[in-house]
């Protein structure tokens, strides 16, 4: 382009600073503080399958974008989150291969099969998790106590209340119990979350929706809505998984919808269905209701 | 009082400090001004001089018989050159009249002040507005006649004038708020009387607390100042009526269908020269702005005179131009040619560097986000949109509201995708509207065929 020649274009002539990649760097380092979390209770190897996944979900989206003659783009950071969140969604014992056949099937099988970034239905993360709850289930529900604990395997705190016993309040709270590499602090997570929501990058609407029907519906179920909230992979659910935003709502009222949707379900599965918790299906079928959401609450154009 | 507002818009860096301070300063025109025959919405007027002539300050140099029109006239006294097609600052090509400028600013005899607003009727005021040629001067430049010349069955009670200059950097009207006040009230009273509106309400943005304070000072008993939040594109005609007001214009119709009339700050000044001096629209205040400007500030400019002679008025850039927008950073047209018109429309010239504004290359895929649908003012779905028009849908993105869109841009603005989604909207009305074209011209053909 000539020095002294003038840019022509269409206005607007300035734009917003976000782009793809800051938002996704922003997630990534959001999750950090539960990573650190789940290191400190769980130690070094959970770190390693943190690694591994994300690894693992970055080769496969490389690999997969050469073989298809696409221009790489991994660069745009979707990977590394899809890889992050998987690893929290393994238990802290999972095998570092399991970790990573997970994070290619969520690559692979959850995104790029549809035609890779802001193509998905599902959250790729809970498809690779569900893949691998369906393959291996003993693996993928073997729990370890936190470090410090003299113990070799324990149920869950959900497990436990289901049985009708009871878990201290502040474990739940900081995450020194057993569960999912980075679902088990809901402080770690709660700092990661607010940090999202003030920039913008999650919609209040999915989350307010999601814990406000946990609430209301623990109260009529006569459960500690606390406890509801802090067990399980709730927080992270919320937080992380049900607001990517590939995979939810574009109306505003849609979200809303979609929000109280999961939270209905996870209190359904929670209390009516056999397995201790169900935040990932939950999240996963209203993916699926996504598109028949967006057509019936668009919103109302002004002067219609 | 917390400031009001509507749903939508954004928050943008408003740069507006360049230039707030600086008083409005009279400038010379250039050498040779070019005076587009169509600077309005509706009809081009046709010229009523020709090559040879000599034309004074004031003088009509082109008219049309059309309702939706006005006339142009000169802004400087001199001989026409020229009368020849010309590329507009909206990258249209037109008919425009050049004049080589005397330097003497000769009054034509015909410009004489009007009978005091007492003694006018309103229809003598719709009339003195059509002849001075004024237009919307927020931008928009729809003929204000038309505005004022509210239609048999329809009442109109609020007259709403419109001070916010949403747009990021302009700070014309702000000047003339605080530097033009009589003129602006006695404007006012001018419009109001023509459309018949018994309530006042001038609206600005918190951000121009000087003028909201020294307009309230000054407001008579119909009349009020109402604050606004500063957000953008809350100047925009359809914003500015839900937030001071809470009515909504019906899709497809004007803002007297709900008993309003908006005029931009600008132009009830210009309804004032016209009817106090009786000077027609030949000149408008602007500002010359942009982070590399070396001297930038707020001019009152002839119409027809070239970016050229603005550029050395300000002292040039601090860096190479990559940009020269006629109007706001959000909605104005980048011009081709430094040689290129002041024109009626022109609130504003933004001079961006090389860095300011790089162009957007190929777009990132849509990730959904929704922020286009969150911050967008008209409550569309830009992202639908763009998908429709670009798949030629454009039946479905008519439905889904592809004629109300106000092609603000906050949706393109917001993207993190860099998406093109307001471009994309504006290919696909001008497709409707060409296709609109096509089926009147076979229907028209097939009449001929059977008569």
């Amino acid at each position: 382009m000539a020095e002294d020649l003038l840019i022509i274009a269409s206005s607007p002539h300035i734009r917003a600073k976000d782009t793809v990649q800051s938002i996704m760097y922003s997630v990534a380092i959001a999750l950090l503080p539960a990573v650190a979390a789940g290191v400190y209770f769980f130690g070094w190897y959970a770190l390693a399958i943190v690694l591994v996944s994300i690894g693992s979900a970055v080769a496969a989206e490389v690999v997969w974008q050469k073989l298809r003659g696409q221009a790489l783009r991994v660069s745009d950071g979707s990977a590394i989150v899809t890889g992050l969140l998987l690893a929290m969604n393994l238990p802290p014992t999972a095998p570092l291969w399991m970790a990573a056949l997970g994070s290619a099937v969520a690559i692979i099988i959850g995104k790029q099969v549809y035609g890779g970034l802001g193509a998905n239905p599902f959250n790729p993360a809970l498809v690779g998790r569900v893949f691998l709850t369906a393959s291996f289930p003993m693996l993928m529900t073997k729990w370890a106590l936190p470090a410090g604990y003299d113990a070799i395997a324990s149920a869950t705190p959900l497990a436990v209340m289901k049985a009708g016993g009871t878990v201290p309040l502040t474990n739940l709270f900081f995450g020194s119990i057993p569960g999912c590499l980075g679902e088990t602090s809901a402080l770690a997570l709660l700092i990661g979350g607010i940090y999202l929501l003030i920039k913008g990058h999650i919609d209040y609407r999915i989350v307010t929706g999601i814990f406000g029907s946990v609430v209301v519906l623990s109260l009529l179920m006569g459960l500690d809505p606390v406890a509801q909230l802090l067990a399980g992979g709730l927080m992270l659910g919320a937080l992380f998984m049900a607001t990517d935003m590939v995979t939810s709502p574009v109306t505003p009222k849609g979200r809303w919808v979609f929000g109280i949707g999961v939270g209905l379900l996870v209190m359904l599965i929670r209390n009516g269905a056999g397995m201790p918790e169900g935040v990932s299906f939950s999240i996963l079928l209203m993916n699926a209701a996504v598109p028949l959401i967006n057509r019936t609450t668009r919103p109302r154009i002004y002067g219609r | 009082m917390a400031s009001k507002t509507f749903r939508g818009g954004v928050h943008l860096n408003y740069h507006k400090e360049l230039t707030n301070q600086k008083p409005l300063i009279n400038v010379d025109a250039s050498d040779v001004v070019i005076i587009p025959l169509k600077m309005h919405i509706g009809q081009e007027a046709s010229p009523i001089v020709k090559k040879g002539d000599r034309v004074l300050v004031g003088q009509k140099i082109g008219d049309t018989s059309a309702f939706v029109g006005v006339p142009v006239h000169s802004s400087v006294s001199g001989e026409v050159q020229k009368i020849d097609t010309t590329l507009l600052p909206n990258g249209l090509r037109g008919l425009a009249v050049f004049i080589k400028n005397d330097g003497q600013y000769e009054l034509d005899p015909s410009i004489k002040p009007k009978a005091s607003l007492e003694e006018l009727s309103s229809r003598e005021i719709v009339d003195i507005v059509r002849e001075a040629g004024i237009v919307g001067l927020g931008g928009a430049t729809f003929p204000t006649h038309v505005k004022l010349c509210v239609p048999e069955g329809k009442d109109v009670d609020y007259l709403l004038v419109n001070g916010a200059e949403c747009e990021p950097y302009l700070t014309c009207d702000h000047r003339i708020m605080l530097e033009r006040t009589d003129e602006l009230f006695y404007g006012i009273e001018a419009a109001a009387r023509a459309c018949g509106a018994e309530h006042i309400k001038i609206c600005i943005e918190d951000n121009k607390k000087d003028c909201i304070e020294l307009l309230a000072k000054r407001c008579g008993p119909n009349c009020e100042v109402v604050a606004l939040e500063t957000k953008y594109p809350q100047g925009g005609e359809k914003q500015l009526i839900k937030a001071v007001l809470n009515r909504e214009v019906p899709s497809g119709t004007l803002p007297y269908e709900v008993g309003v009339v908006v005029i931009n700050v600008g132009t009830a000044v210009a309804i004032a020269e016209a009817i106090q001096k009786g000077m027609p629209l030949v000149k408008r205040a602007v500002s010359v702005t942009g982070d590399i400007v070396n001297n930038p500030g707020n001019f009152i400019v002839p119409i027809g005179t070239t970016m050229d002679k603005l550029l050395d008025i300000v002292g040039g850039t601090k860096e190479p131009i990559g940009r020269i927008i006629y109007g706001g950073p959000m909605m104005g047209t980048s011009i081709h040619e430094t040689d290129e018109p002041v024109v009626k429309g022109t609130s504003g010239i933004l001079v961006l560097g090389r860095n300011e504004s790089p162009l957007i290359g190929e777009p990132d895929p849509c990730i959904r986000c929704a922020r286009c649908v969150d911050h967008c003012p008209m409550h569309l779905m830009p992202n639908m949109l763009e998908r429709l028009v670009s798949k030629e849908e454009l039946d479905k993105a008519k439905k889904m509201g592809l004629n109300d869109c106000i092609e603000c841009g906050c949706c393109s603005y917001v993207c993190p995708s860099k998406r093109h989604l307001v471009q994309w909207i504006r290919v696909g009305k001008m497709e409707l509207i060409a296709r609109k074209k096509r089926e009147d011209q076979k229907i028209a053909s097939k009449a001929i065929e059977t008569a």
